[in-house]
This record gives structure tokens, C-alpha cells and sequence, in this order.
């Protein structure tokens, strides 16, 4: 088989790189398994069961798919063989990061949608990251065996339920494919872009089939009614159907690489390079996106990545364009789940394994040491961490072991943020939810580093009411000054950044300019805006001003550290229009450095965010709940004991479906409540939501407690303390 | 009451009478290093010397809590720094927050690298134009403005006097030999010929020690030469008046075609 997948890495067109994606227990796990089963890989009784991608302990403990996992396979295909790339993603919401980074590897995805439940909100969350990225979708609808048999659902109804799923599926495809693929890429029963079936009883079916086989609705039905389930599957086998559907419908990275590479990466796609990869050709200069680094005990660092362009080759040197740094490689090769085996050399197309690259993070752009290419667009995650622990090493003599280790963790997974004290040795995580960090620190202490962690903290953001200024900031040598005024940011340019519309970062020439005119940004301010941070915005409105241009970029420094670090409770500031109406400039150069400006500006920030009447904000996630009917009030009173808001109620057969927000803060502890609310009979699932105003009687107490923990004045300090 | 007194360019001798008279009266003495220091010397030679106690204040001290200032609304406190009190550094603002403050103010002068540099030079003093300082480089600040001091001043016919960055709570002076090499790097980024290594330059380096130097040349040849312990300053002449030129060359060793180019 080695032999075989070396040989096929060599011809695009006979390759697919796929991703597999759902909302939480809707059996992609079940389903990749059975894949490998059928390709020979694990064992068919085990499929299933195993979880063979799962290989990580606390993944199969838990049940559920924490880390991306790949694995290659070889699928015969009316009369050829194709190399199929598949990637497991996890589902749960606190691993956002991951599904992201894969989309960017693969080209295609399998969407499973489970019969019972149908689009959820992470269905649509997975599926909008996969278009996002370019990604082509099909649809696997899953245990339908539990449609016929739990809900006995008849055989028109069955169909009625599977139209309603794929109408509502389009419905997100439409509207969130690239403009030149709206028509192309919805997915059609007649054409066999939907299968139906069951990964756990391991057979699919889709309309081709039915016709070619004769099997109806009503036979499907039948089959599953008098549980001669495993006769189906000898009839319609799972990944005979699915990877099927995949060669068919899903494009190879000769077909894709055409329209994605424009989209993804940076470059002039006329160039050598550009060529290179919307060709596919393994002779052009090397382009790697990493997509994911892993840590392994023996060989060191992992990095995964999709080779885009050129070939990648072991023992050669590489360079990193982001980072500027380079590495040897010590090996190249292919992922077979928890197992590399190695190639020697990967070509474009493919999904690599690299060894050796020390130092490379997940949106890094590799490329072969002394060449020069651009780098790739960096992967946007949609979710961003709301959580956060204090972590300390047990023993003080693990203390330099720590520092590493979670210097490793934040690498691994780049939706965790790393903040390293070393003067207090208390050590910050930040991540996506409760489990998320639950999950680090349990890694942590795999490295072999025990630690304790705090209870889990709420990440608050800083934000302003009203309009205030213009304020004036003053260097400490009151040699210079500047003139701010700050407002709440528009929401409509919020959302746009928030989206990903308008990109973070500092405005480099004029082209960004009508971007933001197009999200109603006033003509004159458009043309003069020099930062997009935070969802902030930092304006430059005055006109001629000697030396400013000098001192542009410690402003700009300053603007930001001034966001990093609010002046109500030192949490992070976001939504500010903040613009420098004027400037007094000090003539001479040592007069007007670092040790001048930085201050300067950062108190006129601050001066002026508490004078625009600030506020806190917290996070908030929408909670979706399916419980029997019974249940239903008291699962309700839970979500309203947590300050929680019914969105929206609906039924479906004897279940009901709860759908509400509630503040992170209260969510601590929800897992178990609902639980023993429900007597364990209930689904659920969490969305960040963002942020909201934290209820007026809260504000004081949360700002003292977070001042408190933070070793600060139990007040923040008024105006004056920033602008006398 | 406040003293502003300068203690010129170089040791504990270089203070006025006057400066030690103030000294001996006042109730607190403080002085600041921060933009300029003597290396001649040590706090504790002029303390020794005059048998006063000093505190030395940073910056923040300085700037921001303003220490002398709120001590002298209520005793006579003596601020000392190096040089002229209120020339090449910025305390005119306490000066004026203490006229605000109706607090009485005695300025004692010190010498000045502002008229020592030209006058050990030989160049003429009237002939000046802007001062300007090169800083340190560091991230996201690297600028231009030093150069367009001088290409200003060249315009209009002006020599300028180039002093250099000091750090003193790092411990850093910046030397002429880097001061050259930052305008030379600017010359580079801006591609225009207002600095190059042909560029006559003047390099003044212990000002008011008994062994100053005083050197003149094309930056080129400069940069290679170590002209020993700070304090550095440097001055870029404009056109030579013949005086000028024969001082360059005499007092500085500089090439003596540059007197065939003198007015």
C-alpha cells in the first residue's frame, strides 16, 4: 500500500484531500473509522468502537475528537485508484482552532449531518469555516437507522426529513460559497452529492445507487425495521458509497489549487511560484502552509502541512517567511493515523508530515532555504478564547520545565493563548471553554510537569458608551502632545472586522481605503486610518503636522499596548473609534522617542476611554438543549437560573429544542446541572456568541474582583489620573 | 526658593562660584544625569568638595512626581545638571510651572557644549543653525529628522552641531563613530548626497577636559579614528569662512584642500 500511495502522490488528478466535519456527536468519528475499516486499516468488528483517530487517551476517555487527526488510504474507483487525505475534526466548540487550520489543508469536505438532529449551529459553524476557505462540501446524512427505529418515521417521511436537511443545507451554501460556485456547489440527491445512511452499522446509499441496485425508501426502511441492518451494508458498504461520492464530487488539487491559491495566499500569482501552484507542479519553488504543529516525545517537533507548490524533501534546509528562520528537515512523509510513515520526498498536492521543522507555528509559509516567495493569507479563527487559568507547578524544581512545556502547548494549538509570568510563576491559559483548558492541563501533565490550576477566570473586554475628547496625552517631558478622541466603533464596521471583511492590522497604502467606505466609514476618515486592532479603529485626522510621520509607528505601538491592557480593569479594550485630531511635536529626535510618545499616547487613550463613559463586557455563548418534553421546564430553569434568555423553542416528535444565550460566567458547572436536571436524558451544545454589556449591577463588583486578583487599586483611576 | 544651577561641561571645578554659594544654602540639593553627565568627576567628588549632600533623581522623579518643584514651595532646594541648566535639555518647563508657582527662582549658568563645541573648533558661532540630536535606533523608530536638521541648515549655509544620544540608567553614549553611521544610513535610505563618507565633518569629543580632541575630516576617514571616552558631540559644517578652514586644519587635522574651497 506504501508503494501505492507513493506512486499516486505524484498525480494530482487522482488525489483528494478531504476533511470530514459535524457538529458534535454526529458520528464523524464512527464514520472515518469505518472508512479505514473498509481500506483494510483496523480491524471491521472494531470499527466503531476503536476510535482508531481518537488515538489520543483522553480522547477515547472522553468520547469525543480533541485534535485533527489524519490518515491516508488508497480507494479504487471505477477502474483507477485514488489517494485519499482525509482528516477527523473535532466538533466540539472549544476546539474551533483546529477545524479551521484543517480546512486550509484539504480541498474538499464531507459534512455529517446526524437524521435526528439535522443542521445545528456547529454544522453551519464547520460549514461556513469550510467555504471560507474555498472548500467544496457534499453531505452525509447519518443514522438514519435511528429515524426508523427510535422515531418510527415511515418511508415518505424519511424523505421529507432528509429534503428538509438538504434544502436547509444549501440554504448555507448558497449564500456563503465564492460568488462563481453558488450554482455548482449545492448539493444534489439526483447526482449523488447526498448519501443517506448509517456509520455505525456501516452502510450508505445514495440516489445512483438506488437506481443501479433497485433499493427504494421503503427497502431501506425494511432492512432497518427488522434489523438486517449488516445485510444493507453488504448491499450499499459504507465507504464504497462515501469515498465514492468523494471522488466524484469532491475536486482534486489540480482542479482546486486554480481557484483556492488566489484565495489563500498572498502573492502575484503571475509569478513562478504562483504558477507553480495553481499547476500543481512538484518542480516549482516549494510552498508549504503549515497547518498544525504536534510535539512528539521522540522525534521532537511535527509540523503538518499542505504542499501547495514545488516538492518537499528530506535532509534539505527550509526557511520560514513569516519568522525568517530555517530548519533541516530530518524526515518527510504521510500521516496513517497515529503512525508517519515516511516518503523522502512529498510533491504538491499533498497533506505532509515534517519532522525536524523546529520552531515552525500552525499559518506558518514554508518555502526551500534561498528562495523567496509570499506568504500564505494567515487562517482567521472565528472563536477566540473567553476562558481563562492561573497555572503553577506543584514543585518548585518543574518551574523552567513548565515555562517550556506550555510554550509547546501554545505552539500545538494556536486557539490557546500563552501568557508567561516568570517573576510570579503564575502562568496564564487562555482558551475556548471549561473543557477546553481542562484538556491543556491534562496535557500538561502528560509532558510530565504536575501542576495545580486556578478555577477558570472570565476574559472580560473593556469597551465606551459614548463619545469623549478631544482629550490631550502629554509626554512625561511635557514636550509633546497629543489630541484624541475616542467613540464607540460603528457596528457595522465592527461586524465587518469581526468577519474577517476587513482584515486586522496596520493599513498599508490606499487600496484599503474603499473597504472601508463600503462598511460606511465617512470618505475622509476611510482615506486616514492607520490600524484596524482589536476591532478597533486608529485614525489619523490631522493634516501637515512636522515629525508625525517619524513617530507614526510608536503611536501606532502605543494605540495598540493602550488596547492590550484597558484602563478600567487592565482586560482587553475592543470597539473604539480613536482618532489623533492634532499633534505638538517636540523638533528634536531624542525628544520625541519611545520613552516620550509611548506614554504620551497610551494616557490619551486611556484619559479618553474613561471619560467616554466605559463599560465591561462579557463573553456570551448560545446554549442549544434537546430534551424529552418532560424535561423541558427543567432544563429551562437551569438556562434561567444563569441569567440565561430563551431564544427559541421548537419541537421535534417528543423532543423538545431549547435555544438560548447565557454569560460564560455562569456556565462553570452547567455540564453536571444539566445532567442531574435532566436525569442525564438531554443533548447539548455551546457557540461563543461574543460579547455583550455586563448588567449595570454587576459592573463595580466584577471590576473590583478583577482589580482585586490582578494586584491593583480596588477603583480604576478617573481622567485626570491619565490627562493632568 | 530654586536654584537652577549648571555645572558645565566636565568636573566638580567647572561649577561658578555662584553655583557653590547656592549650594551651601540650600536646605536639599538634587541633581539629574539623565540628559547629560560629567565624566570628570563623581557625585561624591562635589559633595566631598563642597561637603553638601546630593540625590540624584531619574527621569520620572523628575518629570513626572516632580520632586524639586513640590520641595521647593516650602525650603530652598538646589537642582543641578550638567552644562547650562536650561539650554540643550528641557527643564524650561519646570522653570515655567515655577513661576506659576510663585516659587522664586536663581538660574546660575554653567558652560555649555552649545558654545564650547564651535569655540574649541574654530568655527564661528553666528553660523549656526538648528540643533539637532541622533537617538539611539530601536524598534519602529529610526528617524530621518537629524539628516533634514542638517540638510536644512546647509540650505540656508549653516553649520550644525550634531549632539548625541545618552542613556545614562543603561550606561549607553552613544560614540561619534555610531552618531556617523546612523546619518551615513540615512543618507543610504533617502539616496540623496547631503551626507556621504566625503562629507566634512568636525568630531569634539571631551569637551572641557584637559585633554579634549578636536578632530576634522571626511566622515569616511572619521569613522575608522577612536576618539577615546564620551562625552561625543559632532558638527557638520556648512561653507567655511578662510578663518574656519585654517582653524579645521590647524586645531582639527583636517585635509588642507578644504582651504582652497574657503570664501
Amino acid at each position: 500500500m506504501i508503494e501505492k500511495i507513493k506512486d499516486l502522490m505524484y498525480q494530482p488528478e487522482y488525489i483528494r484531500n478531504i476533511g470530514i466535519v459535524a457538529h458534535i456527536d454526529h458520528g464523524k468519528t464512527t464514520l472515518s473509522d469505518n472508512l479505514l475499516a473498509g481500506a483494510g486499516m483496523i480491524s471491521e468488528e472494531l470499527a466503531g468502537d476503536q476510535r482508531f483517530l481518537d488515538f489520543d487517551e483522553q480522547e477515547q476517555a472522553r468520547g469525543i475528537t480533541i485534535d485533527a487527526a489524519n490518515v491516508s488510504m488508497v480507494h479504487k474507483f471505477k477502474d483507477h485508484e485514488y489517494l485519499i487525505n482525509l482528516i477527523d475534526t473535532p466538533g466540539h466548540v472549544d476546539f474551533g482552532g483546529d477545524v479551521t487550520r484543517a480546512m486550509r489543508a484539504v480541498d474538499g469536505a464531507v459534512v455529517v449531518v446526524c437524521a435526528v438532529e439535522g443542521i445545528m449551529p456547529q454544522t453551519e459553524t464547520v460549514l461556513r469555516q469550510a467555504l471560507k476557505e474555498n472548500v467544496r462540501p457534499v453531505l452525509f446524512i447519518n443514522k438514519v437507522d435511528r429515524l426508523i427505529n427510535e422515531l418510527k418515521l415511515g418511508g415518505d417521511e424519511l424523505q421529507q426529513r432528509f429534503f428538509k436537511i438538504i434544502a436547509n443545507a444549501n440554504k448555507l451554501i448558497r449564500s456563503m460559497a465564492p460568488e462563481q460556485f453558488k450554482e455548482e456547489w449545492p448539493v444534489k440527491v439526483e447526482d449523488g452529492s447526498v448519501a443517506f445512511g448509517s456509520a455505525y452499522h456501516n452502510w450508505a446509499i445514495n440516489v445512483p445507487l438506488m437506481q443501479k441496485t433497485g433499493i427504494n425508501f421503503k427497502d431501506i426502511y425494511e432492512y432497518c425495521k427488522n434489523d438486517k441492518q449488516d445485510e444493507l451494508a453488504k448491499k450499499a458498504p459504507l465507504n464504497d458509497v462515501l469515498l465514492g461520492m468523494v471522488v466524484e464530487h469532491l475536486p482534486s488539487p489540480k482542479v482546486s489549487q486554480k481557484y483556492r491559491v488566489p484565495n489563500i495566499w498572498s502573492g502575484d500569482i503571475d509569478t513562478v511560484e504562483g504558477q507553480g501552484m495553481v499547476h500543481t507542479d512538484p518542480n516549482s519553488p516549494l510552498a508549504v502552509m503549515v497547518t498544525n504543529v504536534s510535539i512528539d516525545k521522540h522525534a521532537g517537533e511535527i509540523a503538518t502541512g499542505r504542499v501547495y507548490g514545488g516538492t518537499i524533501e528530506k535532509g534539505t534546509e527550509i526557511y520560514f517567511v513569516g519568522s525568517m528562520g530555517k530548519a533541516r528537515i530530518q524526515q518527510v512523509g504521510i500521516y496513517m493515523g497515529p503512525e508517519r510513515i515516511n516518503t523522502d520526498q512529498v510533491p504538491a498536492g499533498n497533506i505532509v508530515a515534517i519532522t525536524g521543522a523546529k520552531n515552525a507555528v500552525a499559518g506558518e509559509t514554508v518555502t526551500s532555504y534561498g528562495t523567496k516567495i509570499s506568504p500564505f493569507e494567515s487562517i482567521e479563527h472565528i472563536s477566540e478564547p473567553v476562558v481563562t487559568v492561573a497555572v503553577e507547578a506543584k514543585n518548585t524544581k518543574d518551574l523552567p520545565k513548565l515555562i517550556e512545556v506550555l510554550r509547546q502547548v501554545g505552539k500545538e494549538d494556536p486557539t490557546v493563548r500563552v501568557e508567561i509570568n516568570e517573576e510570579t510563576g503564575e502562568h496564564l491559559i487562555s482558551g475556548m471553554g471549561e473543557l477546553h483548558l481542562e484538556i491543556i492541563a491534562y496535557r500538561i501533565n502528560e509532558k510530565g510537569v504536575e501542576i495545580e490550576t486556578s478555577e477558570p477566570i472570565v476574559v472580560y473586554r473593556e469597551t465606551v458608551t459614548t463619545k469623549a475628547g478631544p482629550v490631550e496625552g502629554k509626554s512625561p517631558n511635557k514636550h509633546n502632545k497629543f489630541y484624541v478622541e475616542i467613540e464607540p466603533l460603528d457596528k457595522t464596521v465592527f461586524d465587518a472586522i469581526q468577519k474577517g471583511d476587513i482584515k486586522e492590522g496596520k493599513v498599508k497604502g490606499k487600496s484599503q481605503a474603499s473597504t472601508f467606505t463600503e462598511y460606511g466609514l465617512p470618505k475622509d476618515e476611510a482615506k486616514k486610518v492607520w490600524d484596524v486592532y482589536k476591532r478597533s479603529l486608529f485614525i489619523n485626522m490631522t493634516r501637515g503636522i512636522q515629525y508625525l510621520d517619524e513617530i507614526k509607528e510608536l503611536l501606532i505601538e502605543g494605540f495598540e499596548s493602550a488596547l492590550d491592557d484597558g484602563p478600567i480593569a487592565r482586560e482587553k479594550v475592543m470597539g473604539l473609534k480613536v482618532s489623533l485630531k492634532d499633534a505638538k511635536i517636540h523638533e528634536d529626535a531624542v525628544h520625541r522617542g519611545p520613552a516620550q510618545v509611548l506614554p504620551a499616547i497610551r494616557k490619551a487613550v486611556y484619559g479618553g476611554i474613561m471619560m467616554a463613559k466605559p463599560t465591561l463586557l462579557e463573553p456570551i455563548q448560545k446554549v442549544f438543549i434537546n430534551v424529552p418534553q418532560d424535561y423541558m421546564g427543567a432544563a429551562t430553569r437551569e438556562i434561567q437560573n444563569r441569567r440565561g434568555q430563551i431564544v427559541d423553542m421548537s419541537q421535534e416528535g417528543d423532543m423538545a429544542i431549547v435555544e438560548s444565550t447565557v454569560p460564560v460566567a455562569e456556565m462553570f458547572g452547567f455540564a453536571g446541572d444539566i445532567r442531574s436536571a435532566a436525569e442525564g436524558r438531554c443533548l447539548w451544545s455551546t457557540e461563543n456568541a461574543g460579547f455583550e454589556r455586563l448588567p449595570n449591577e454587576l459592573q463595580r463588583k466584577i471590576i473590583k474582583e478583577i482589580r482585586a486578583r490582578k494586584g491593583l487599586s480596588p477603583e480604576p483611576y478617573g481622567p485626570d489620573h491619565y490627562l493632568s | 526658593m530654586l536654584y537652577f544651577v549648571g555645572l558645565g561641561l566636565y568636573d566638580e571645578k567647572d561649577i561658578s562660584l555662584k553655583g557653590v554659594e547656592a549650594l551651601k544654602k540650600a536646605d536639599e540639593i538634587y541633581a539629574e544625569f539623565y540628559t547629560a553627565r560629567l565624566f570628570g568627576t563623581s557625585i561624591s567628588c562635589i559633595e566631598k568638595m563642597l561637603g553638601v549632600n546630593i540625590k540624584i533623581l531619574s527621569r520620572a522623579e523628575v518629570e513626572e512626581e516632580a520632586i524639586p518643584l513640590k520641595n521647593a514651595e516650602i525650603k530652598d532646594v538646589a537642582f543641578l545638571s550638567a552644562g547650562d541648566t536650561l539650554t540643550a535639555t528641557t527643564h524650561s518647563d519646570m522653570l515655567i510651572e515655577a513661576r506659576k508657582r510663585r516659587i522664586p527662582v536663581t538660574v546660575i549658568h554653567g558652560s555649555s557644549i552649545l558654545s564650547a563645541a564651535p569655540g574649541i573648533a574654530g568655527l564661528q558661532a553666528y553660523k549656526f543653525g538648528k540643533v539637532t540630536t541622533v537617538p539611539f535606533p530601536e524598534e519602529n523608530y529610526f528617524p530621518h529628522s537629524p539628516y533634514l536638521a542638517i540638510k536644512a541648515n546647509m540650505e540656508l549655509k549653516l553649520h550644525t552641531l550634531v549632539l548625541l544620544d545618552i542613556r545614562a540608567h543603561e550606561g549607553r553614549y552613544m560614540t561619534a563613530n555610531d552618531g556617523l553611521k546612523y546619518l551615513l544610513k540615512v543618507g543610504e535610505e533617502r539616496e540623496d548626497d547631503v551626507i556621504s563618507k566625503d562629507t566634512l565633518a568636525v568630531v569634539i569629543a571631551r569637551a572641557g577636559s584637559q585633554t579634549p580632541v578636536v578632530r576634522a575630516d571626511r566622515i569616511g576617514k572619521l569613522i575608522e579614528e577612536d576618539f577615546g571616552g564620551p562625552l561625543h558631540c559632532l558638527m557638520i559644517p556648512s561653507d567655511l569662512h578662510f578663518i574656519e578652514a585654517e582653524a579645521l586644519v590647524v586645531l582639527g587635522g583636517a585635509p588642507e584642500e578644504i582651504l582652497e574651497d574657503d570664501l
